[in-house]
């Protein structure tokens, strides 16, 4: 019997469902391993029954509705995965929590702005249980396909824990500090290719740091090359803040 | 039929979240409501306190489908703060890459989106066994569409590649000539899609209504546009923007809408279609004419058809972007920018239509004041004035239909809800 999977957004961009959908040479493969039975961004169907054997999550939870719906998710999955630096780490939303909800309703909304429900964004794990989590904004579609061949082969995922400076590296691009620009590739997780530095950008870390990242001899380096201290944390935060702001 | 009652949670198959609530009592509308439910995000409150060279960055994950798009505008509104000119291959590379955009969007909505309830099934899945040939086409096309962002900018779902002034990296010509080479060939799907359509009937539904596009005298408005014109009001200059875009709280809704100064408006393929006919090549006016389409079509539901006109322009677009960036010969650019305090108001036409990224740096290049307005804020008046025109055509319908023929609707503006910056809770009644 095929997987039933179901496809879920919260707070983001759906670009991570897109990224899965992008995977057009061998998405015709991939629906013949699964049985996507729920999908709102591409499919009228809902799963019926609705237990699922998995449920891919993207997006922040940042609304009370967003929280119940997550919830209800966990309950029908076995298996739930986060997809992408919104679910993963919180990624760009949580930007947000540093100026107080009220705050940021009237910034952007004004006086209407009081009917909305918006609460801190958080990352997927902060609300329930999260058995796999695919990083990066959005996720890389390398990465999801061989993910997806170690669940249909029944081996667990491991997802690389070292810098993406090796992988950039093992591509022999010139290490973009010498081209004058800054990356956050020495603490960040590899497993995107090293796909910013490759096209002549630094990394902003998308995909959340190593489990031991060296940061601040980091900082010091960012500094070195000319980066004042604000331009420094804002490298670090753009995509975890929500880590940052957690008391150590 | 006098009493209907209809309520759409969470309308499938568009991008992001948004409901559809009818009321029917003795055959008077009672409610009618499109909700967006989708969870705000405050770009607009977190961009503050940025860097300039973040802007792009940060804005073109507003929206995954539309992510090129938002650079686009954003690279625009901070280059015209900033006072930066970018040179002739960045604007090609650019517009390469937009074109790239456009065509993966267009063919997501048109085969994956709006061809099952054409095909009358719930999702482009059943079409895998009914139709596999269609979906491997399909996929074909899209793929194209993607590979172009990936070659020109790294990825296409939030471009690397994509900075103020140029790109950081230049792509190799012989890995455009390859891009090229598959556009060419793609001719003949373009072909038999159009042969498809040509077998599928679109609803016959017509409205007067106001388009607005960017538009240019020498090209077809999508990267960038000249004016911002209107069927109605006429030209207005793109900084001045505010005038043609006026956004309001509607008494009865507590909700920020937007409409010109005459009402509300119609923004995307179909109104860039009928405001820049002039501009397409013949052979875009060709198939338009093959699919019964010619300006000006009231017809929402002929945004479809317009953005698959628009799928041969930019097929055609990109061969010739292509000939020209190799006939110049591509070479890497300085990407010095000189950080002054400045405001910059950028346009793009993006799939979905007008988009509309404002920013106001100081001289250390901090982002201090920002505004943006995205293409589905300004069509959500336009959709309901669409639905109250509609319901009353269709009421004789079994509910299930009248319920199917409100989700096409708001399927055809192809209304991309994530892209929350300013979008309010719509309560239309």
């Amino acid at each position: 019997m095929k997987p039933r999977v179901g496809m879920f957004a919260f707070t983001c961009c759906e670009g991570c469902g897109l990224a899965v959908i992008e995977c057009e040479n061998e998405l015709l493969d991939v629906l013949s391993l699964i049985d996507l039975v729920e999908w709102r961004e591409g499919l009228s169907e809902k799963a019926n029954p609705p237990e699922l054997e998995i449920a891919l999550v993207e997006g922040s939870i940042s609304t009370h509705a967003d929280e119940q719906k997550l919830k209800a998710i966990r309950e029908r999955a076995k298996v739930l995965v986060a997809l992408g630096a919104c679910a993963h780490t919180g990624g760009l939303n949580a930007l947000k929590n540093r100026y107080g909800m009220n705050q940021v309703k009237q910034m952007v909304y004004g006086e209407a702005g009081a009917q909305f429900d918006t609460i801190p964004a958080r990352p997927l794990s902060a609300v329930v249980p999260v058995d796999l989590f695919l990083p990066g904004c959005p996720i890389d579609r390398t990465e999801f396909l061989s993910v997806v061949r170690d669940v249909a082969l029944g081996k667990a995922p491991r997802l690389p824990d070292y810098p993406l400076c090796v992988e950039c590296k093992k591509k022999e691009n010139v290490c973009v500090f010498f081209q004058g620009r800054f990356c956050m590739g020495p603490v960040v997780r590899a497993g995107c290719g090293a796909i910013c530095p490759t096209h002549g950008d630094g990394c902003e870390a998308c995909r959340g740091l190593v489990s031991h990242p060296n940061e601040q001899a980091h900082k010091e380096t960012l500094a070195e090359h000319g980066l004042k201290v604000d331009e420094v944390l804002m490298h670090f935060n753009m995509f975890n803040s929500y880590q940052e702001d957690q008391p150590a | 039929m006098n009493e209907v009652k209809i309520n759409i949670h969470d309308v499938t198959r568009v991008e992001g979240h948004g409901d559809v609530v009818l009321d029917v009592q003795s055959g008077e509308i009672k409610e009618l409501k499109l909700a967006i439910t989708e969870s705000p995000r405050f770009f607009e409150a977190f961009l503050l306190g940025r860097k300039w060279y973040e802007a792009a960055h940060i804005t073109c994950r507003i929206c995954g489908i539309c992510s090129v798009g938002h650079t686009s505008a954003s690279l625009q509104a901070m280059e015209n703060a900033l006072g930066v000119e970018i040179s002739d291959q960045t604007l090609l590379l650019r517009k390469l890459t937009f074109a790239g955009e456009t065509l993966q969007s267009h063919y997501l909505h048109a085969f994956y989106l709006v061809a099952p309830d054409l095909l009358g099934v719930p999702s482009v899945l059943p079409l895998v066994a009914s139709h596999p040939e269609v979906v491997k086409m399909a996929l074909r096309l899209k793929r194209l569409g993607n590979d172009i962002c990936c070659t020109v900018a790294g990825r296409h779902i939030h471009a690397c590649a994509m900075k103020v002034k140029a790109f950081p990296k230049v792509p190799q010509a012989e890995d455009l000539l390859a891009l090229r080479q598959r556009l060419v060939d793609s001719v003949p799907d373009l072909h038999a899609t159009v042969a498809l359509l040509q077998t599928l009937a679109l609803p016959q539904f017509e409205r007067d209504m106001e388009f607005t596009a960017l538009h240019h005298p020498e090209e077809y408005a999508l990267y960038r546009g000249e004016v911002i014109r209107s069927t109605k009001t006429g030209d207005t200059a793109i900084p001045d923007y505010k005038q043609q875009v006026r956004e309001f709280v509607a008494p009865h809704s507590h909700a920020k809408h937007v409409a010109s100064a005459v009402g509300p408006y119609m923004v995307g393929a179909l109104a860039r279609f009928n405001i820049n006919y002039d501009q397409l090549r013949p052979e875009s006016k060709e198939v338009a004419a093959a699919l019964g389409l010619q300006p000006v079509s009231y017809n929402p539901f002929m945004n479809t058809i317009a953005q698959v006109v628009e799928c041969v322009e930019c097929t055609l677009d990109g061969i010739e972007f292509i000939d020209r960036l190799v006939d110049m010969g591509l070479h890497e650019e300085d990407m010095t920018v000189e950080v002054k305090a400045g405001r910059g108001v950028g346009a793009s036409e993006v799939p979905r239509g007008t988009l509309y990224h404002e920013y106001a740096v100081d001289d250390e290049g901090t982002i201090v004041d920002c505004n943006l307005i995205i293409p589905t804020g300004q069509n959500l008046s336009n959709i309901e004035h669409d639905m109250r025109a509609l319901v009353p055509q269709i009421l004789d319908r079994p509910q299930d239909e009248i319920a199917l023929q409100l989700e096409m609707l708001v399927r055809a503006y192809d209304p991309c809800i994530s892209c929350a910056t300013h979008l309010l809770k719509v309560e239309f009644v």
